[in-house]
């Protein structure tokens, strides 16, 4: 990679998980790769280190994303003018499961927070960014139950729905401009985040997947991978689902 | 560099025109080829530049060349 100064892609939430799986994949594709997290900077750091090991560019950064203030802040000392911004992925999340008649509105507001005006306001961000440079990818991360709902994740899949729907009218007002958002839907993926499903819930989703097995975050890097690479330049508004067949 | 020359700077570099069309009654639309979307660039850029805030109420009212240099003017006072 001698060429031009390296493109950089942006990944919220990426110092575990998904997000962590896909900051390696894009370094690994040729991107300086600038992730954000919020509580684990040791895991964080660690993901740098590992990216910076194998020969990439990769540097940590604290950010809120539901932080409205924070976010624009972020951009102007860490992106606006500083680097040639290609990818963003808006990957941070949260859960907070309940069923819906006893979910408090806390609940429901800081999940809807982070994973979708968290994501509108990155990718807001991004797109003033992208359209300048006539040229971006805005991948982003829902879920198979953004698809299918889920009992006890009223919040979380109405975030991921409305981040669905952000994916496909961002998509159609930033065509002209040569950038593409698309979005990730992972089935059940092991992570953190599934980690703490209770072992009935885990069992029940694994009977339905028809290759029987999780996914993994790799798998879902791959699909990240795919949409930001110049394969995927005719790709656009769309939900590319990596569930492992349990939702068609 | 006074407002005029900036802001026809501006509209020669967002819309990709060359600066002897860029005339005070030169409509963005019809005369300079804008569409929706290099009309929130412009704005967007004329808000950068000139450390304004053009509400879209107002922004609506900018059909021509002369509509953007007199509303900075106005709001630079």
């Amino acid at each position: 990679m001698n060429n031009p100064p390296r493109l950089t892609a942006l990944v919220t939430g990426g110092s575990r998980g998904i997000g962590a799986a896909v900051a390696k994949q894009l370094a690994k594709d040729g991107y300086s790769v600038i992730f954000t997290y919020v509580s684990k900077p040791d895991e964080a750091n660690a993901v740098a280190a590992h990216i910076m090991a194998e020969g990439g560019e990769a540097q940590a950064v604290r950010l809120d994303v539901s932080d409205r203030a924070a976010v624009p802040a972020f951009f102007k000392e860490h992106i606006e003018g500083k680097v040639e911004l290609e990818v963003l992925v808006n990957n941070a999340g949260i859960t907070k499961d309940g069923l819906l008649v006893r979910m408090k509105d806390e609940d429901w507001d800081r999940v809807i927070g982070v994973n979708l005006t968290g994501a509108f306001t990155c990718l807001r961000e991004a797109a003033k960014i992208m359209m300048k440079r006539r040229s971006g990818r805005i991948i982003n991360m829902v879920s198979v139950v953004a698809q299918m709902g889920n009992a006890g994740q009223a919040n979380y899949v109405a975030a991921k729905a409305g981040l669905v729907g952000l994916t496909k009218s961002a998509s159609v007002e930033l065509a002209p401009r040569g950038v593409t958002v698309n979005a990730v839907a992972p089935g059940f993926i092991e992570t953190d985040m599934t980690a703490v499903l209770p072992d009935a819930a885990k069992a029940a989703f694994l009977e339905q997947i028809p290759l029987k097995r999780p996914g993994t975050a790799e798998d879902v890097a791959a699909a990240v991978s795919y949409l930001a690479s110049p394969g995927a330049a005719y790709v656009t508004g769309q939900v590319l689902a990596v569930n492992g067949g349990l939702h068609r | 560099m006074s407002v005029a020359e900036k802001v026809k700077e501006i509209i020669v570099d967002q819309l990709g025109v060359s600066a002897d069309e860029v005339l005070p009654e030169a409509k963005f639309v019809d005369d300079l080829g804008a569409d929706s979307l290099d009309l929130t660039e412009l704005i967007m850029a004329m808000e950068e530049e000139f450390g304004v805030e053009i509400a879209d109420e107002d922004a609506q009212k900018i059909v021509k060349v002369q509509d953007a240099i007199s509303y900075v003017e106005a709001k630079k006072g």
